[in-house]
């Protein structure tokens, strides 16, 4: 056995005794058929597989079971046929002794082949379909970190694939496992190796093996012999760590891979004899990966010798098959005594990455002496493979100064342990680096997630920022969008107007005489300053009078000019558009007319009795004025009589009723002004009493009008919508109350004009009244089917009402509290009221009941809007109720809280009353919605609530020392009603 | 005579070409903001828990470089960062500014899930949208994102979110350091401590 290829060199390396003659004396066996296996979902970096059986589910030998997800991942197949009894963590191979999630399968002892077969002829399948295929059967790379195949085999996708290079040293003791694979099936080992060619096309393939494996390096070459394929079995002096990838390039090929990057950089693949194998048994046989050969020695074995045993074998069945004495096991190890982990649980299983198993007594692996300190003796430099300074990387990473190690290539460490094993010191120098390793990774890993948390923080912001602009904009558009609308009326009226004024100008006369009018008005303004400024000017006998005069002068004549523009504009639209003009704008412009008038004639009586001023001009103003009211007047008249007679019958009555709201109102002010003068004893009173007359007989004949056109309407409006008319009564109400007030005021103070007040407040309450009768008859009159009408403002109406009697109750309780005298008078009116109330609820009743028994069908869907009515109505009974007990509380000892008690307790009644509606209204509510498990999640959120109260509150509770005992009484309510609430939710969630 | 000329001819001519060449070089390879703010911000842990008094990390790197902010206020970052900025800055590592331990454990939130109630008042408070839910509907932390800030815990009004430790998983454990070894001179070498002392 000679080469034809020169072997390299590798720095260092290391000659540890070999201890492999003891596993090599038997032939590979099969291991037994364990009862049960365990197959961890990650065997491997990358990320784990994920199951897909189901717990119970039976498979056979061979089946797939947990699929690879991502690139790097390998797909796991049941090396047994059994039944999947639990997917949950157990125990697995790796150096933390942690549990991780694995899928644990019970033997049916039949051993049961899935139905496979494998490729008659892969070199007629697609390279991308071979890896695919290789993928399937789950390969990942049997030498030590267990790299998914089909990874390396894409390789040659990217890459230039020079040379192939097979790893076949075998470099640390005690491991034997691919030896005697290469002894026995090298055929296999050959044809794997030929489709790992056919897929990566090297130019040169070379297999490296130690010089210590001569059978095997025969067996090799004799099956080369069959072999079409052009290959190098390179013969490498024994050397630790010589399988080391790079080391291994470095020695066949003389090649350094650069820091930092794969052998695939530099055109070389490697792969490991037991993957090739196993490869080519999936692609011949279509067998995926459930067995490998695994090594089981050391001095505690009885038989030591290389199994086939089948994934996921507890590595106590092996044991217990090689006869392994406990009492002699000092360390159990996976892998090779260099860089192997020591195990201690027995039921951790085999897997892909498995390749031998020391049972070493305290003789072979001897507890590790004390460490000591360095003595820079520099043997670590001299055997390290990667060439680095293991000294400095030590001294590095026990002063945590990791940058300056990661600067010393820490990452070039492959972990050999050569130079733990020279050190005289018994320095643990590769736990140094394992730990220094992981610590940079995890800052690496720190530095990450923090660049990651900074990008979404920014987004974030980016993202409110952006939502504030949107915001923002939208607003702003709509401010456009609305200044643009109004622009367009604008445009439109502008528009409008000249075209109007060119025909005839009736529409256009309104903004053009409030322009002209505006015009004129500054006009004049203009010229009063300009007056005062001359005043004060010749008064002083400044100079510049004649400027001002001339000034004067032309703001005069603008000032006409305006006027008589206004004047003429003004003149214009009631000559011309008396006909289409509408009565409204005759009417007002009458009214102005007349006002007018009045002030003139006014101005000119004042005039007249102090005998100043321009008479005979402003008795001319009063002619002419005049005169245009009459001309309003008469074309208000002419218009109004041309509708009337044309379409009296169908004119909408709500102009009528406006004018008479209108009236009302003036006739209600009148009134009161009328009330302040005989108060305040005016001479003025007789006049306004006169004048309130007038208005009131003015009322009085619009509403006859009124009352007649609405007679006149057809006999359809008797369905005419009544709330109107409740309008109408509300409004008088609010009148009649008001009016009230003031009386009680009046009486409150004695006033002479109470009396008077009296009658006023007794004839609104009369009208109140006919209001009302009117609003039942109109009621009366609708069909049956309002019957159904809401009550909802029935409720409203009496829930005001109610707040009425509050009030003055609270007033005539204050009166009785300060012993005023009207007070009795107050008395009664609170009763009124009562009695309204008390009508009004009646008349609600009255109403749900009728409207009940119309919609018997419908009763359950108008449950839910009167729950919340209720509820309402509960909350505000329960305010008022407090409120009248906090008067009652502040009332003046010895006061006469009789009344205020009896109240209370009506209120009490009532709240309760409605209460307990409301609870029977909710439990129906419930019981209901959990027939049908709706509002289950209400229930729950309050309990959360409550529950999250009930702890705050504990906490507010343990924090504060003092005011405990109120707190615990509000603790005790809180835990009560989450109690309450836990149960309803418990009655209902089961 | 000459010479001299030539000689101030050429230094003059030089100093105008090193001129406009450093002009333009500073105009073309401008630095956009400022590096030192970025660098402090890179050393931070990005947290944005607002525990250093500043509301969110860049703010406190910019307290830091332009207003003389104290370099050992930010908790989550421990003493680590705090070193790190001694580093860059090159000031005296002051001790970290926080009761807690100098290395706090890395925590995340967790939304005990069927007691939320769908308020949304945590997403509104995550600053770096680690939170997932709509109105209503329940919300769950997304754990890769959080990065462990505390600030969503309060504004929770069922109290329904806990912050606990990050799980050590095989994917994230790590070697531990070595025990500081019982560095004796051999001829005190014991056995029994020889034995008690395992790989
Ligand atoms: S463990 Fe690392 S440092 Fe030590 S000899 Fe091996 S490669 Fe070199
Ligand atoms: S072999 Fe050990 S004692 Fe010698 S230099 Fe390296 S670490 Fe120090
Ligand atoms: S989920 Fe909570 S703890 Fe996590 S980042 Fe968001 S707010 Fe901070
Ligand atoms: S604050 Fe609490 S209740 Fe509200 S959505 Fe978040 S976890 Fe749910």
């Amino acid at each position: 056995m000679k080469n034809t290829i020169r072997v390299h060199q590798f720095h260092g390396g290391i000659h540890p005794p070999e201890n492999k003659k003891q596993s090599t004396g038997a032939p590979i066996s099969l291991a037994p058929i364990p009862s049960r296996i365990v197959l961890p979902l990650q065997q491997h970096i990358g990320l784990p597989a994920d199951p897909v059986v189901r717990v119970g589910q039976r498979v056979l030998k061979g089946q797939l079971v947990a699929e690879a997800i991502g690139r790097i991942s390998a797909n796991i197949h049941a090396s047994i046929s059994g039944t999947v009894v639990a997917i949950e963590p157990h125990p697995v191979p790796h150096m933390s002794g942690m549990k991780a999630d694995c899928l644990i399968i019970e033997s049916d002892g039949k051993d049961e082949w899935i139905e496979h077969q494998g490729l008659a002829d892969y070199t007629k399948l697609p390279t991308q379909a071979l890896i695919e295929y290789i993928r399937q059967s789950g390969i990942a790379g049997m030498g030590g970190a267990g790299f998914p195949t089909d990874v390396k085999l894409h390789l040659g996708d990217d890459h230039i694939v020079n040379t192939l290079i097979i790893n076949a040293a075998e470099c640390e003791p005690y491991i034997t496992a691919d030896d005697m694979l290469m002894r026995e099936r090298a055929d296999e080992i050959m044809g794997g190796i030929e489709i790992i060619a056919h897929l990566l096309k090297p130019l040169h393939i070379m297999v490296g093996i130690e010089d210590n494996k001569p059978q095997a390096i025969r067996a090799l070459h004799a099956a080369m012999d069959n072999s079409a394929l052009n290959l190098d079995i390179v013969i490498t002096p024994t050397k630790y760590p010589s399988g080391g990838e790079k080391q291994l390039i470095k020695l066949l090929t003389g090649v350094e891979v650069p820091s930092g990057s794969i052998p695939a950089d530099v055109g070389i693949v490697c792969q490991n004899v037991g993957t090739t194998s196993a490869i080519y048994r999936a692609v011949t046989h279509g067998e995926p990966l459930i067995s490998r050969i695994i090594t089981v020695t050391g001095q505690a074995a009885a038989h030591k010798q290389n199994y086939e045993v089948r994934l996921g074998t507890p590595l106590a069945d092996l044991l217990n098959h090689s006869a392994v004495e406990r009492q002699q096991l000092q360390r159990l190890i996976i892998g090779g005594p260099m860089m192997g982990i020591t195990v201690t649980d027995e039921q951790i299983p085999v897997i892909k990455t498995t390749n031998c198993l020391i049972a070493g007594s305290i003789k072979e692996m001897p507890p590790q002496p004390p460490a000591q300190a360095c003595i820079r003796c520099g043997m670590c430099e001299q055997v390290c493979p990667a060439e680095l300074l293991p000294q400095q990387l030590y001294w590095f990473a026990k002063g945590k100064e990791f940058d300056k190690a990661r600067h010393h290539n820490l990452f070039d460490c492959i972990e050999c342990g050569a130079c733990s094993y020279v050190c005289p010191s018994n320095i643990p120098l590769v736990q140094y680096y394992r730990f220094a390793k992981a610590e940079i990774r995890k800052e690496d890993d720190e530095q990450r997630k923090a660049d990651h948390a900074r990008q979404r923080f920014e987004a974030r912001l980016a993202r409110l920022e952006r939502d504030k602009i949107e915001k923002e904009e939208r607003r702003k558009q709509r401010a456009i969008d609305a200044a643009a609308a109004q622009a367009a009326k604008k445009d439109a009226a502008l528009n409008q107007a000249p075209t109007a004024s060119v025909s005839a100008a009736p529409e256009a006369g309104t903004p053009d005489l409030k322009q002209l009018k505006s015009n004129a008005a500054i006009a004049r303004t203009k010229l009063k300053k300009a007056e005062k400024a001359l005043n004060n000017a010749q008064d002083k006998g400044l100079d510049g009078i004649d400027t001002l005069k001339e000034t004067l002068k032309q703001l005069q004549l603008k000032s006409a000019q305006a006027e008589k523009a206004y004047s003429d504009a003004q003149n214009a639209p009631a000559k011309a558009a008396a006909p289409v003009l509408d009565l409204k704008q005759l009417k007002s412009n009458a009214a102005i007319a007349r006002t007018k008038l009045k002030k003139a004639e006014k101005q000119l009586a004042n005039a007249t009795a102090s005998g100043e001023g321009d008479i005979s001009a402003l008795t001319a103003q009063v002619s002419l004025l005049q005169d245009k009211n009459i001309a309003a007047e008469k074309a208000y008249k002419a218009a109004e009589s041309g509708p009337s007679n044309a379409a009296a019958a169908p004119i909408d009555t709500t102009e009528l009723e406006a004018d008479i709201a209108a009236l009302q109102a003036k006739v209600d002010k009148a009134t009161s002004a009328w009330q302040a003068a005989v108060a305040s004893a005016s001479p003025a009173a007789d006049k306004m009493a006169a004048g309130v007359e007038k208005l009131t007989t003015k009322l009085k004949g619009l509403q006859d009008e009124l009352s007649q056109a609405r007679a006149a309407l057809p006999a359809s409006s008797a369905t005419v919508d009544t709330t109107e008319l409740e309008a109408d009564i509300a409004a008088l109400q609010g009148k009649v109350d008001k009016a009230n007030s003031a009386w009680q005021a009046a009486v409150a103070s004695a006033s002479p004009a109470a009396d008077k007040m009296a009658a006023g407040v007794e004839k609104l309450t009369t009208k109140l009244k006919g209001l009302q009768d009117e609003l039942s008859q109109a009621r009366a009159a609708l069909p049956a089917s309002s019957t159904t009408v809401d009550t909802t403002e029935l409720e409203a109406d009496i829930a005001a009402l109610q707040g009425k009697v509050d009030k003055a109750n609270g007033a005539w309780q204050a009166a009785v509290a300060s012993a005023s005298p009207a007070a009795d008078k107050m008395a009664a009116g609170v009763e009124k009221l009562t009695t309204k109330l008390k009508g009004l609820q009646d008349e609600l009743t009255q109403a749900k009941s009728r409207s009940e028994a119309a919609m018997p069908a419908a009763a359950p869907a108008t449950a839910a809007p009167d729950l919340k009515a209720l509820k309402q109505q509960v909350s505000i009974m329960r305010t008022k109720l407090k409120k009248a007990e906090k008067q009652l509380t502040e009332l003046p000892e010895g006061a006469d809280n009789a009344a205020l008690m009896a109240e209370i307790d009506s209120l009490k009644a009532r709240h309760d009353a409605a209460k307990a509606l409301w609870d029977a209204a909710e439990a129906d509510k419930i019981a209901a919605a959990a027939a049908q498990g709706v509002d289950l999640k209400q229930l729950k959120i309050d309990a959360a609530m409550a529950r999250a109260a009930v702890t705050k509150a504990e906490r507010a509770l343990s924090k504060a020392e003092d005011d405990q005992p109120a707190l615990e009484a509000e603790l005790v309510t809180i835990r009560a009603q989450a109690d309450k609430l836990n149960a309803t939710l418990e009655r209902f969630s089961d | 005579m000459s010479a001299v000329f030539v000689a101030v001819l050429v230094l003059l001519g030089l100093g105008l070409v090193f001129g406009i060449l450093l002009g333009y070089s500073s105009i073309r390879f401008k630095v956009e903001g400022n590096p030192l703010v970025d660098q402090v911000d890179s050393l931070l842990p990005q947290t944005q828990c607002g525990q250093c008094g500043h509301p969110g990390c860049r703010p406190y790197a910019e307290a830091i470089v332009n207003a003389d902010e104290a370099i050992n206020k930010c908790p989550p970052g421990g003493q680590s960062t705090v070193e790190a900025l001694a580093d860059l800055l090159d000031v005296e590592a002051l001790p970290l500014d926080a009761e807690s331990e100098a290395e706090p454990i890395k925590k995340v939130a967790y939304i005990r899930e069927d007691e939320c109630i769908g308020c949304t008042k945590c997403i509104q408070a995550c600053p770096v949208d680690a939170i997932l839910g709509a109105a209503k509907q329940m919300h769950t932390v997304i754990t890769s994102e959080c990065t462990g800030c505390d600030l969503c815990v309060e504004p929770c009004p069922v109290d329904c979110i806990d912050m606990l430790p990050l799980e050590t998983t095989l994917n994230n454990w790590q070697w531990p350091a070595p025990k500081p070894g019982i560095e004796l001179i051999a001829t005190d070498r014991q056995p029994s401590i020889a034995l008690e002392v395992k790989g």
